[in-house]
């Protein structure tokens, strides 16, 4: 009977997640294109519903419709594989995510390490999905994403190294109780350059402009998404906006104290979280209005040669700081950890 | 080991950054392009020889949509080399105008490649942007000959007809509301200098924030910067003209060396580059939409005080008025053949250039004394500058083939013509 009520719980838990998850999806595209439209002088969608807000339906049911046409000569089962592969790693991530205290699908001790393996998981969602294309643009398209990918996941790794140093933990909800006690605590400050390299390779990570590479709209047209319509289409579009708001969110817990209020104890809650949250994807979609596209191998030299070189240093600066008892950030870690 | 292969990669027609109808067969060693083909054709109207079965005046609108970004300048190449046929003379109030049109047009064109650069390397802002501005311009066009874009407004002799005393008018509608309406309204109270002097008044604020955008970007800046070089020998070779030569650091412009129409009594400057790659190519083009600003403003400031005719007297070229015409014989009979059988030129040949906004655009008229040209040869500066793209793209990234495309600013309606 327990196991019973245990599963019906974590049922439930799991659409109370995935339901606002996946209407933030549909709403952060309208977001996207508002965002974008003012900041281009123009005023994005506003037909549909009242100023637009009917938008994400109206595409929904308009990609729903569509066809999945498949290509004669790509492979059926990775084909439509793919679009499961990428979409279901970047929802699952979500179990592990703290929005408030305690407020967690699983209070995982290794929260941090299954979110890190669950997005990387997501590279091959892209990686099928240009190969089974079968078509060029796709394959480069794949070719680059993965070598991208690899790049950005060693730096993001290491820079959430220094996170865990301080924090003793890999448990999201730990990390973010180590960060009580006012904004000054908050990680970021003390791992600043560490915070952003590991945003920058999120951005890189979800295949974001400026490192659209994988999809380069004006250079390998849609990337390794060129051959797809329809529903499986809007999979992969379901799933990089997902892990948008998952980055947006672990920025958010890692980095700026998850659902710690800015002032110590005014009013902790899932408000500050979603607050963060909205901040950091409001980033992304600033981002992409201002900078132009990287090339494939400026990427490669970003990741490999500076943000892997900073994030070292910066890891060893930390730790030398955390074993002499530094103030005034480092001078309680060794005693907690 | 297996024998590792390149391979082709077909670019476009139907692809974002093929700006039209560029198919490129690029063969490819991983990113990297080995080489690259460029296929014209795709656009082919055969302008050249539906000019061969027109009265010249009436393909002076087929000009139009040969450079369909930059309008004006195809027209004033041909109706100069008619001119230089005919032998007439252009008032010189009409000279001013050619001239300001020349540099809205110059504008106009560069702001499309700037916005349509931007946007292959993916700087999407720019492009918006650059459109906001060249509506203004767009609707200078549209007072002037009631076009937007094909405006078949210079004839020869002249200018179809003289500036416009107001502008048009946005009425308020289900899409703008009443207050909308009557703000966009505000810039267009007076006559069209008026409209133009306000435009130029803010440009260079426009250009600057341009430049914000992307002059010190560091990614653009490493997206440009040595992306396909040209050296000033191979520039001259390769049959380069305008910003393409004037970014490889030759001080090349017809508005300086051959000056036409008024560019002699102008000041401006011609803006050149150092090292010949792309980043210097958008340097030059940049500094030449600010002199392009420069040379309206002192066009407008001409044309303020200086009324005078817009076209020729001799009405066996030029239609005669209206009002003329309801009274007078003659005029009728000049309208008449003018509108019927158009006008003969003497026997021989002309050629006759312009500073196209893209290069040297060139017409070169071979006339047998018919009503209709003989043979009409256009000289495009963007085909050259197409036949370049292998020498350029060669071991750049694929990348880098859609920033020299952007680079090249390449139009095929004057291609392929």
């Amino acid at each position: 009977m327990d196991a019973l009520i245990l599963t019906v719980m974590t049922l439930l838990k799991i659409v109370a997640v995935l339901v606002p998850l996946i209407l933030c999806v549909a709403y952060l595209t309208l977001a996207e294109r508002k965002v974008i439209g003012s900041m281009q002088v123009r005023v994005g969608p506003n037909r549909v519903g009242f100023k637009g807000l009917g938008q994400p339906f109206a595409d929904v049911f308009k990609l729903m419709f569509k066809e999945v046409i498949i290509p004669t000569n790509s492979s059926k089962f990775l084909f439509l594989t793919a679009p499961i592969l990428s979409l279901a790693p970047a929802v699952a991530a979500w179990a592990v995510i703290p929005f408030a205290d305690g407020w967690a699908i699983s209070d995982a001790n290794a929260g941090l390490l299954y979110v890190l393996a669950m997005t990387s998981i997501g590279v091959y969602g892209v990686i099928i999905a240009g190969w089974a294309s079968n078509s060029k643009y796709a394959f480069l398209g794949a070719m680059r994403s993965a070598a991208q990918i690899v790049a950005y996941e060693i730096a993001m790794g290491f820079a959430l190294i220094g996170v865990l140093m301080m924090s003793g933990s890999l448990n999201l909800g730990d990390i973010v109780r180590a960060q009580s006690g006012g904004f000054f605590n908050w990680y970021l400050f003390p791992l600043f350059p560490l915070a952003i390299v590991y945003f920058i390779s999120g951005v890189a990570e979800t295949n974001r402009a400026p490192f659209d590479v994988a999809e380069g709209e004006s250079e390998i047209v849609a990337g390794f998404h060129v051959d797809y319509s329809g529903m499986a289409f809007a999979l992969f579009f379901l799933a990089e906006y997902a892990n948008m708001i998952m980055i947006a969110a672990l920025a958010a817990i890692l980095f700026l104290g998850g659902w710690m209020s800015p002032i110590d104890g005014f009013g902790d809650g899932i408000h500050w979280f979603l607050i963060k949250t909205a901040a950091m994807l409001f980033i992304f979609l600033w981002l992409r209005a201002t900078f132009p596209r990287y090339r494939y191998d400026q990427i490669m030299r970003l990741g490999w040669k500076v943000f892997i070189p900073v994030t070292i240093v910066w890891i060893a600066v930390v730790g030398f700081a955390i074993y002499f008892e530094v103030g005034p950030w480092f001078s309680s870690v060794r005693g907690a950890g | 080991m297996p024998e590792i292969r390149n391979y082709t990669l077909n670019f476009g027609p139907q692809h974002p950054a093929a700006h039209g109808v560029l198919r490129l067969v690029l063969e490819m060693d991983g990113e990297v392009v080995e080489r690259a083909d460029p296929h014209i054709g795709l656009l082919h109207r055969g302008t050249e020889k539906l000019a061969e079965s027109k009265p010249y005046n009436q393909t002076i609108g087929y000009m139009d949509r040969l450079d369909y970004v930059s309008m004006m300048c195809n027209e004033h190449g041909y109706v100069m080399a008619i001119e230089k046929l005919l032998e007439v003379e252009v008032p010189k109030r009409a000279q001013y105008i050619r001239t300001m049109f020349d540099e809205i047009t110059r504008i106009l064109n560069h702001l499309m490649w700037l916005g349509a650069h931007g946007l292959d390397i993916g700087a999407m802002s720019i492009f918006l942007y650059c459109f906001r501005e060249r509506e203004d311009l767009m609707d200078c066009y549209e007072a002037v000959s009631g076009a937007r874009l094909h405006a078949t407004y210079y004839r020869p002799g002249g200018v179809a007809r003289d500036l416009p005393d107001r502008m048009p008018q946005y009425e308020a509608s289900r899409f703008t509301s009443k207050a909308a309406a009557s703000k966009l309204n505000d810039k267009r109270q007076g006559n069209m200098l008026d409209f133009l002097e306000d435009f130029v008044q803010r440009f260079p604020k426009c250009v600057d924030e341009y430049e914000t955008l992307l002059t010190d970007n560091r990614i653009w800046k490493q997206r440009t910067v040595g992306i396909g070089v040209v050296t000033p020998e191979r520039a001259l070779q390769l049959g380069f003209t305008g910003p393409m030569l004037r970014g490889s650091n030759i001080e090349w412009d017809l508005r300086k060396k051959q000056p036409y129409e008024v560019y002699d009594e102008l000041d401006f400057d011609i803006p050149v580059g150092v090292n010949g790659d792309s980043y210097d190519r958008y340097l030059v083009r940049i500094e030449e939409m600010r002199q392009s600003n420069r040379i309206i403003k002192q066009c407008i400031d001409w044309l303020r005080v200086n009324e005078g005719p817009t076209i020729t007297e001799d009405h066996k070229i030029a239609p005669p008025r209206r009002a003329e015409m309801k009274g007078d014989m003659e005029s009728l009979i000049h309208h008449f053949k003018l509108f019927t059988e158009g006008f003969c030129l003497p026997e021989g040949e002309a050629y006759a250039a312009v500073e196209h906004p893209k290069g040297e655009f060139g017409c070169f008229l071979v006339s047998d004394g018919a009503n209709k040209p003989y043979r009409l040869k256009v000289r495009a500066p963007g085909f050259p500058h197409l036949a370049s793209l292998d020498e350029m793209a060669r071991g750049h990234m694929l990348s880098d083939v859609v920033a020299l495309i952007g680079t090249q600013d390449i139009v095929f309606g004057e291609i392929d013509r």
